[in-house]
């Protein structure tokens, strides 16, 4: 049985996409596409990975990440970040927050599937 | 003893016959007849007390000792009449607009009404010309030995010293009687004028007479006096260049300094322009004294014994010819001579000492409380009386204590050089604006100091005052102190030799004075009015005693305070004092109150000088009180310059930093852009390259899914290519780089056009418009103006959550504009994004379905080059916004 990976994304087509390449890899995806009510999605789901976009409506992905830190449940879980801003400053603020990993748009599959298989342990 | 009986005569009928010449102009003066009496022929005779006794006499002893040299005398004068008139005319013009009194007062007025600086002058005046009182007391009583030893000859005068007693008290007398009838010292003494204006023609009468009895009834011709002349030491005696220069230059100085002259000339002149006529009238004059005076010399010294005084030659060659009549004439002459002189010249010093030395003292010692009272003219009058007394005892006090020893000439050119060192602060106070009192103090000290110390004291004699060793070794033993040798300028004449010492360090004190000290505000202003005296002055007479105060008094405070509120003071005070409608009289609570508020403006002791020159009728003219005021209103105006200025600066600043923080915010702005433009770009290229890879990598899709993918990646790349069109685009419209193709159609027509373009067709939108209130036709860049109506229907179609949704398009004119309004049923736009719609990359909502966020950016740019505009319309019941145009041509409905 596969891990768990919760997407927070609100572009369709990249949701689509990263879906396509994990699923296909074993894992088991779960998307969710907008800040305001992440942090209830996330303890619901109690993923192993979380992939986040840094730009969502409602709550920025900085925000989330940081209250992901500040939550003893949820604390260690890895956190894969995904962001098109490709600003140096950006990801300095995500490594402040606790970033396990900073990707920038556009990726490769392979990378990605790569990080994934690397934060999360068996 | 007859003669000498007759000759006091002569003497009590002439002085009544003046007494009588001086009251009758007096009274002609005062009933305002005698327009003779302002003649400038009398101005010029008046001039002639420049030929005193010592001219009389002297000159002809002068020529007897040194041949020509006397001509210098004359020389100087003539030079200053006709080379300097504009001098003298600058002179007159500033002692009149200044209401000068003396040279003393003309002096100290110029460098800030220094009283110091009056004191000084009058010292030196007074040491200066006392000697020259003295010697034309000697003059008279020597001449009238000269009739006591022809009657006894070689007789001793036992009443010498009594005669010159009698002479001094009778001028005393007559000065004080005509001198000191009114105190305005710029009230002319036109009686004492007339009677030397009468002098002037008596002592030339008397010396042509005597002249040309000498030659023609003596000599026996012209001819035969040319030959004694030739014959006599005259014509050998030869003058050194360096005396005659120097002699010429120090009658000059001194005909422009000697106290009397300048009464004569400054004070009692009545017209500027009665110098055009002295200026050639008064050089006749001195030609016509002068003429006889090498003849009557030659002769004397040819027909009269050796070791007769040739200084009375003009008055024993007639008693010698037995002569008597022609004897007493020439003795009138010589009479004429010195007491006209001692008269103008008592006159002009006792001013100086009144006004500069004994009312100050007094003022002090009284504590100002006589001001009150009112006794301060009686107090005046009576200095002015006493001061005369003063001056000719004191010029008999020098008489008895020399015994009327030195030869006359020699004292009169001892005079000359003492009031000679008034020259360079007078000039330079005329026509140099940089002199200040400093320079003039140093340069009078230093003056003065050698003065005395190489001319005056050495004159005496050897051992009278100034000891012999000092003569020969200089003091303190220091050979280069010797007074006649300073410097080591050894084998000069000693006259030359102290006139050049002391007039070169008297200038170069004076200057250097001048250059190393800054002169306070009021040396500046008197300055500038010295200076430029022509440019700000009338010629028209002057300020008399009688005018009314207040009226200066309100003058004066309009200009400090303005004239609204200097009225409003007076009307005030006016009304206090039961005189609405006039001016206040100028009583101490009222002066008290004036000073109070003036001091507001000009500072408390300006303010109480200014009341107090008005008020107490000092000599300070009103005229003076007004620049002072002037310049005050000018410092008032340039600090409310300054004040502008700074406020202009504050101005600036603020304008700058606002330009700073715009830059600031645009900088902050363009980094956001690049953050947003990169995001929007990245976003669809990741779907792209993500989905590539899928389809390149992924060996089994379906055909289901190949689709799909592939679909995905045309859709964002033609997302990607609108997005940099649609960048492309708002820079060239932002750049102003856009050029307009300007056409005509209708509005209609383009709206149809817009909504085809926007896809309504496809959609469920609802277009809703009054097509005949689109009758307009448009001259402006149409495709542009279609690209914002495509924007607002597109947003519409994409953005109204109306059911059914529905886009109303209103056109119709406000306020002289086009306005077309695109109004949906939808739920609107939140007012908080109202604000920023129009922003790059801002977008209502939180779904994709739009571009980037640039249609409305780009629109706003469109329609501020199309001279129109798009807004929100708040207030709506769905999304509203309204295009406007400048009103078109409307056609006819279709």
């Amino acid at each position: 049985m596969g891990k768990k990976v919760l997407l927070i994304e609100d572009e369709p087509n990249i949701i689509e996409a990263v879906s396509f390449i994990l699923s296909r890899d074993g894992w088991e995806v779960k998307t969710h596409s907008n800040g305001h009510d992440a942090m209830e999605v996330v303890r619901l789901r109690a993923p192993d990975l979380i992939i986040l976009d840094a730009m969502l409506p409602g709550k920025s992905g900085f925000d989330i990440l940081t209250e992901i830190r500040g939550d003893a449940a949820l604390g260690n879980t890895p956190v894969l970040m995904l962001t098109a801003r490709g600003q140096s400053k950006d990801r300095e603020m995500a490594e402040r927050a606790g970033v396990s990993q900073y990707m920038t748009k556009p990726f490769s599959n392979a990378d990605v599937l790569a990080a994934v298989r690397a934060l999360v342990t068996p | 003893m007859a003669i000498l009986n007759v000759l006091a005569l002569v003497c009590l009928v002439y002085v009544a016959f003046l007494f009588a010449v001086a009251f009758g102009a007096d009274r002609a003066a005062r009933h305002g007849r005698g327009k003779w009496l302002r003649s400038p022929y009398v101005y010029t005779l008046s001039l002639s007390i420049y030929c005193t006794a010592w001219t009389f006499y002297g000159a002809v002893g002068f020529a007897a000792r040194s041949g020509l040299e006397y001509v210098t005398i004359y020389l100087g004068p003539t030079l200053v009449m006709i080379g300097w008139w504009w001098t003298l005319r600058k002179m007159v013009r500033v002692g009149r607009s200044q209401r000068i009194t003396s040279i003393a007062d003309l002096i100290s007025s110029r460098y800030g009404k220094s009283n110091l600086l009056a004191v000084f002058v009058t010292i030196l005046a007074v040491i200066g010309v006392t000697p020259y009182i003295a010697l034309q007391l000697q003059s008279v009583t020597l001449s009238f030995a000269a009739f006591s030893e022809t009657e006894q000859a070689g007789a001793a005068l036992p009443d010498m010293q009594s005669t010159a007693l009698w002479v001094a008290m009778g001028l005393t007398l007559f000065t004080i009687l005509f001198g000191t009838r009114n105190l305005d010292a710029n009230e002319r003494h036109h009686g004492v004028v007339m009677a030397i204006a009468v002098e002037a023609v008596v002592k030339l009468c008397a010396l042509l007479a005597v002249g040309i009895f000498v030659v023609w009834g003596l000599s026996g011709g012209v001819s035969e006096t040319l030959a004694r002349i030739d014959a006599s030491e005259i014509a050998r005696f030869e003058v050194p260049g360096s005396r005659w220069i120097g002699l010429t230059m120090l009658s000059a100085a001194a005909f422009l300094c000697l106290p009397r002259m300048f009464q004569v000339m400054v004070v009692e002149n009545e017209d500027e322009d009665h110098l055009r006529t002295a200026a050639w009238a008064f050089p006749a004059y001195l030609m016509l004294m002068s003429l006889f005076v090498v003849p009557i010399a030659a002769v004397g010294l040819d027909i009269m014994p050796i070791g007769a005084n040739p200084d009375l030659f003009v008055l024993t060659l007639p008693l010698m010819a037995g002569q008597d009549g022609l004897a007493i004439l020439s003795f009138l002459g010589g009479f004429s001579s010195a007491t006209s002189m001692v008269i103008v010249a008592a006159i002009a010093l006792s001013t100086m000492v009144s006004n500069h030395m004994v009312m100050p003292i007094w003022l002090h010692f009284t504590g100002g409380s006589a001001m009150i009272s009112g006794d301060v003219r009686q107090v005046a009058l009576l200095a002015r009386r006493l001061s005369i007394a003063g001056v000719v005892f004191l010029g008999y006090l020098y008489f008895r204590v020399t015994g009327g020893g030195a030869a006359l000439a020699a004292i009169g050119l001892i005079s000359f050089a003492g009031v000679a060192q008034f020259l360079p602060a007078l000039m330079g106070g005329l026509f140099w604006r940089g002199a200040t009192r400093t320079g003039a103090l140093a340069g009078l000290g230093v003056g003065f100091v050698l003065w005395q110390y190489c001319l005056f004291l050495p004159s005496f004699g050897p051992s009278m005052i100034m000891p012999q060793t000092v003569l020969d070794h200089g003091l303190f033993g220091l050979s280069w102190l010797r007074p006649q040798a300073l410097f080591g300028a050894q084998d000069m004449d000693p006259l030359v030799h102290a006139i050049m010492w002391s007039m070169l360090l008297n200038t170069g004190a004076f200057v250097l004075g001048s250059l190393l000290s800054f002169p306070q505000p009021i040396e500046r202003l008197q300055g500038a009015q010295f200076v430029n005296v022509f440019d700000h002055s009338s010629t028209t007479g002057g300020w008399s005693g009688g005018m009314a105060q207040s009226e200066d008094l309100l003058i004066m405070s309009q200009r400090i305070m303005g004239a609204t509120e200097a009225q409003a003071l007076f009307a005030t005070a006016a009304r206090r004092q039961g005189l609405a409608g006039y001016l206040p009289e100028p009583s101490p609570d009222f002066l008290q109150e004036l000073e109070r508020e003036l001091s507001g403006s000009v500072g408390a002791a300006t303010a109480h000088a200014m009341i107090s020159q008005i008020v107490g009728g000092a000599a300070v003219s009103v005229e003076d009180l007004m620049a002072v005021a002037d310049e005050t209103a000018q410092i008032m105006e340039y600090s409310s310059q300054l004040e502008a200025q700074s406020q202009e600066l504050a101005r600036t600043a603020r304008q700058l930093r606002q330009a700073n923080e715009k830059l600031t915010q645009i900088s902050v702005q363009k980094d956001g852009f690049l953050s947003q433009i990169s995001h929007e770009l990245r976003t669809p290229m990741t779907s792209i390259r993500a989905f590539s890879e899928i389809l390149r990598d992924t060996s089994d899709l379906t055909a289901e899914e190949k689709s799909k993918y592939s679909s995905i990646i045309h859709d964002e790349a033609v997302r990607l290519t609108r997005l940099l069109d649609d960048l492309l685009d708002l820079s060239v419209l932002e750049n102003g780089q856009v050029v307009l193709n300007t056409q005509t159609g209708l509005l209609s027509d383009l709206l149809d056009r817009a909504e085809r373009a926007a896809g309504v067709q496809v959609g469920t939108l609802k277009v809703e418009r009054d097509r005949a209130a689109e009758a307009f036709e448009l001259t402006t860049d149409l495709d542009r103006l279609a690209q914002v109506f495509i924007n607002l229907i597109a947003n519409a179609r994409k953005y109204c959550d109306g059911d059914p949704p529905v886009l109303s398009i209103r056109t119709h004119e406000v306020e002289g504009r086009l306005v077309i309004d695109f109004t949906d049923n939808g739920s609107g736009i939140p007012s908080e994004k109202q604000a920023v719609i129009f922003e790059k990359f801002s977008r209502i909502g939180e779904t994709k379905a739009g571009g980037a966020g640039l249609g409305l950016a780009i629109c706003r740019e469109i329609m501020t080059r199309l001279d129109g505009s798009v807004s929100y319309l708040p207030g709506q019941k769905g999304a509203a916004f309204r295009v406007s145009l400048p009103l078109p041509r409307r056609m006819a409905a279709q």
